[in-house]
């Protein structure tokens, strides 16, 4: 009796919440609904004896799957508010196609019926005394151990493709180009100046980056960096430069 | 006889080699080596051709066939490529390598004004040659016919000598294509022989023919067989021979060289008719009712050219319509059961309207490719040996004693007084009254071309004599049209007729036309030599002594005179009955059979093609949407479909 | 027949995937606007496969049944992760998520 509460329970607030993840009109929500339906269903899982499952249900698609859908969604900036603006166009279709669904599984089911030899059929049976999960684990690392490393295949290609789709070479920053580095001398970086006494340096054009090593020591094609070599001009007299030095060589303003 | 049949082969066999050598490699050894070669082959073939003729005769034993090689081989049918020694063989090679060789030399002058190499020419002169030695050696009528289309297709080939003129085009398909026709008469002809007596063998065919006299055939009504392959043979032979209804390609086919007018056109290709008709002698004899009409056939033909040829302007047409006319004679012989007696007109035949092309081509030449006799005259002090030529080649032509032509068509002549019966006297009557006309045309031509005032005074100032190379063969072929009548009539229609032959040519029994040749009554004989004579007269009073008398004829006979003047319209007829019906039919296939039709369905396949792909790139709508709808739909749909045949 | 469900028995779980299933295909026709709706729709249609999975494995005592949940769990981690990425680069492309904007799957 009790067993049949529980699922009953279970079964109610998971159709529910199935409901909700399709009819609610944010998608945030959606999100939360769908975690609630794991939930459930784990719960159902449960009540069939597949603990195991029930526990990776959780895990797996709690845990991961289903927080990866609320990042996404939080993290596209669409306008919900238009969003759902186009719903009720399609739903009665959308309903009609699946009451005819419905109807054909009812039909199924009302029909259905199991076969009289299935006695005789092999079942991989858990050893008395095993644990579901132990259970489990002699199935799939034995009987099942080829399908087993073939979805860790897939998940290799499934992570290594996400990672392709979303990853791009952004032209923002400056990278380091340690070769560069390592060979600079303080010629080329330190400028000897001789400052009048009694002026500052703002009077002597203000602080200035490095003639050209700061610029040769970054990574080409990174920010403000073309793939040119860098013109290794002559020293150009500053105080020519009616006293203030402009910077030209980073692009950044200073 | 050993000899014989050597000098024989080297005859046959000489104009092959000359012609691939020329032909092939001219090219590579110039101009001048490919004439030279071509030429002295000819000349040797021609020495050899008249050797092997005058060694048979002296040694007999005929006929001699040599086997060169086997050709076809099909269950019980068996071809041989074959030399067969006879007399009618012998003789027509002879005198095919005989014009031959002159023409070859007459062309080296003739073409001698040519821009563009002329081995080409060459090489195709000795191509026909060796075509028509093949179709006159020939053992069966397969052979034959191989000959019969080599020559058929040399014509083509120098008739459209000059290709860059579209007349010329014109007139060698025009020869190529009536031929056909005639061809196909032919070919079923020799089908039908094939079917009667299982082979195509002359010997074989002949041995049997008297046996199978009563043999019928059923095709739109039951014939004797032999009438039927008589006639499909004739026909044939008509088409070759241009005799009447199939006459229209000859006096086109003067597009060609002068000398190819001469030897093909005049000489030798178009007496292959007659030259069928004479070797398949023993088939014919048993089927009268043909010989009745190749006897009419022959004789109409001859009245019609001769009167068409009696008002063209144009000198080689003129004397092409008197070799239709000519030919006609033959065919009346024939029809007449006198075979000895056309082919002795074939031969003398042959020496003098060669003799006359070759004379026209030295006119032409004179006057610089001028074929107007209207715009000639006064020509003979300044090409004198040619003058002379035509008037030797003209009297041989009219009958004149002792001249070639007396000899052969009084014989034929004769023969169909002597055949007593109403078609033989129709052809006598016409063969009669065309001697008139021969002889009227003639000396017009000759009057009109080298006495009078020059017409031209252009033309007339540049004319000269033309070269050694071409008036040589005038003289030789001159000496031939005096004397070969003389000569050969004992052999060829007089006592010695039935030694010379030697069963080459078989009159049937009770068929003695050729022996009571001699019988025809004096005045009979005369007629044809007094209408001659009376042409020459007539042809002065009109040309010379009055010239008003022809324009004020045509004028106040205008109606026959364009009726003559357009060859009976019988190429206006063609062309309404034949060549529009043709063409209009030629053009529905093409818009509609097969523009429409045969390149409509592949057209329409690819463009329903296309069509249905581009309607079905329309369901490639790009939306992730309708993808998953249908996909879901899709999934409803097996659903159903399953729990429907579940 | 009803093996380790005791007494609940095999009808009411495959009733509740039934109506999960039937949910999350009407999601997929109902957001016309948001492509993470539907991928959580479909995240809806495998967890009602893995229902029924269950309830049969523990119906019949067959540990397969959870075996191929295990996978069907992990193919549909992977597909989420991937649709998200997708997503995520789309929207960084065009700016919009809405379904009726992806009009350029096709050659």
């Amino acid at each position: 009796m009790m067993t049949q509460i529980v699922f009953y329970v279970f079964a109610t607030v998971l159709v529910l919440s199935a409901g909700m993840v399709v009819s609610a009109r944010n998608p945030v929500h959606s999100v939360l609904f769908l975690i609630l339906a794991f939930f459930n269903a784990a719960g159902l899982f449960l009540v069939a004896g597949a603990e195991f499952l029930a526990m990776i249900l959780v895990i797996v698609y709690v845990g991961a799957v289903a927080v990866l859908f609320l990042f996404v969604v939080m993290m596209l900036d669409v306008r919900f508010a238009q969003m759902r603006e186009g719903l009720q166009r399609y739903a009665p279709f959308g309903a009609a196609v699946g009451l005819v669904l419905l109807a054909e599984l009812a039909l199924a089911f009302s029909h259905w019926q199991v076969a009289q030899d299935i006695a005789s059929v092999p079942h991989v049976v858990a050893a008395p005394g095993r644990t579901n999960t132990a259970a489990l684990g002699d199935v799939l690392y034995t009987h099942y151990v080829f399908l087993f490393e073939a979805c860790g295949l897939v998940l290799l290609v499934a992570m290594i493709g996400a990672i392709v789709l979303t990853l791009r070479e952004r032209p923002m920053g400056r990278r380091q180009n340690i070769d560069r580095q390592h060979e600079r001398t303080a010629a080329d970086t330190l400028a000897m100046m001789t400052v009048p006494l009694g002026q500052g340096v703002a009077a002597n054009g203000g602080f200035r980056r490095p003639e050209h090593s700061y610029y040769i020591a970054s990574v080409p094609g990174s920010y403000g960096v073309t793939e040119e070599p860098v013109p290794q001009g002559k020293p150009v007299d500053k105080t020519a430069q009616g006293g203030h030095g402009t910077d030209n060589h980073g692009g950044l303003p200073q | 006889m050993q000899t014989a049949s050597t000098l024989f082969e080297i005859a046959v066999l000489g104009p092959l080699f000359a012609c691939m050598v020329a032909g092939l490699f001219g090219r590579m050894m110039g101009d001048g080596p490919a004439k030279a070669l071509t030429t002295s082959v000819m000349v040797i073939a021609a020495l050899c051709g008249s050797g092997a003729l005058f060694t048979a005769m002296h040694a007999g034993g005929m006929p001699v066939v040599v086997q060169l090689a086997d050709w076809i081989r099909a269950g019980s049918f068996h071809a041989a490529w074959t030399l067969r020694l006879d007399t009618l063989s012998l003789s027509m090679v002879a005198m095919v390598t005989a014009v031959s060789a002159l023409v070859h030399i007459y062309s080296i002058g003739y073409m001698g004004h040519e821009t563009t190499p002329t081995y080409r020419f060459f090489s195709y002169l000795s191509l026909f040659t060796f075509a028509m030695l093949m179709l006159v050696t020939s053992n069966d009528l397969i052979q034959l016919f191989f000959g019969w289309e080599g020559v058929g297709l040399a014509s083509y080939l120098l008739i459209g000598y000059w290709y860059d003129r579209p007349s010329a085009c014109a007139a060698a398909i025009k020869a190529f294509v009536v031929n056909r026709v005639a061809d196909l008469f032919f070919m079923v002809g020799i089908a039908l022989l094939f079917v009667e007596f299982g082979s195509v063998t002359y010997d074989n065919i002949f041995a049997l023919v008297p046996a199978h006299g009563d043999d019928t055939y059923t095709l739109f009504g039951t014939h004797r067989i032999y009438e039927t392959i008589c006639l499909l043979l004739f026909i044939g032979a008509m088409g070759k021979s241009a005799q009447l209804f199939l006459h229209t390609w000859l006096p086109d086919a003067m597009e060609g060289p002068t000398p190819v007018s001469a030897l093909i056109h005049a000489a030798t290709m178009v007496t292959a008719g007659v030259f069928l008709m004479a070797r398949m002698s023993p088939l014919v004899e048993f089927a009268p009712d043909t010989k009745a009409f190749i006897l009419f056939i022959g004789a109409t033909t001859c009245f019609f050219a001769a009167t068409v040829g009696l008002v063209q302007p144009d000198i080689k047409r003129t004397i092409a319509y008197s070799t239709c006319s000519q030919l006609g004679y033959m065919f009346m012989a024939v029809g007449a059961g006198a075979y000895q007696a056309s082919m002795f007109h074939l031969t003398t035949h042959a020496f003098f309207k060669a003799l006359l092309f070759l004379g026209a081509g030295s006119v032409i030449h004179a006057v610089h490719d001028e074929q107007n006799m209207f715009r000639m005259g006064g020509l003979w002090k300044k090409i004198p040996l040619t003058y002379g030529a035509m008037w030797v080649g003209s009297l041989a032509l009219a009958g004149i004693f002792p001249f070639a032509g007396y000899w052969s068509k009084d014989a034929i002549l004769e023969a169909t007084w002597m055949a007593h019966s109403s078609l033989g006297f129709y052809g006598w009557t016409l063969g009669c009254v065309t001697a008139f006309i021969t002889a009227l045309y003639s000396w017009r031509l000759i009057f009109l071309v080298f006495h009078g005032a020059p017409r031209d005074a252009h033309l007339h100032e540049g004319a000269h004599e033309s070269p050694a190379w071409m008036t040589l063969p005038l003289v030789l072929l001159g000496v031939g049209a005096v004397l070969a009548g003389l000569l050969l009539a004992p052999y060829y229609v007089g006592e010695g007729q039935a030694a010379f032959w030697n069963g080459a040519i078989v009159n049937a029994p009770g068929n003695t036309i050729i022996a009571t040749l001699e019988q025809t009554p004096e005045l009979i004989a005369l007629v044809p030599t007094i209408a001659g004579v009376l042409g020459i007269l007539v042809a002065y009073l009109c040309y010379v002594a009055s010239p008003a008398i022809p324009v004020s004829l045509a004028t106040s006979l205008r109606p026959i005179y364009l009726f003559l003047l357009n060859k009976w319209y019988f190429d206006e007829l063609y062309d309404h009955l034949f060549v529009r019906p043709y063409r209009a039919l030629a053009n529905l296939l093409w818009k509609g059979a097969d523009e429409g039709v045969i390149e409509g369905i592949p057209h329409g396949l690819a463009r329903m093609t296309a069509g249905t792909a581009a309607q079905a790139v329309r369901t490639q709508t790009g939306s992730i949407a309708i993808y998953a709808f249908t996909m879901l739909i899709g999934l409803v749909v097996l659903v159903s479909t399953l729990l429907v045949f579940h | 027949m009803t093996g380790g469900l005791g007494s609940i028995g095999i009808g009411p779980y495959l009733t509740v995937s039934a109506i999960l299933l039937v949910l999350g295909v009407f999601g997929i026709f109902l957001n016309r606007k948001n492509v993470i709706i539907i991928l959580m729709s479909i995240e809806l249609i495998l967890l009602s496969a893995n229902l029924n999975f269950v309830a049969f494995s523990s119906a019949l005592g067959d540990l397969s049944g959870q075996v191929f949940t295990l996978f069907v769990l992990t193919i549909a981690a992977a597909e989420s992760a991937i649709g998200l990425a997708i997503v995520t680069v789309y929207f960084r492309n065009r700016g919009s998520i809405e379904v009726e904007d992806i009009t350029m799957m096709k050659g």
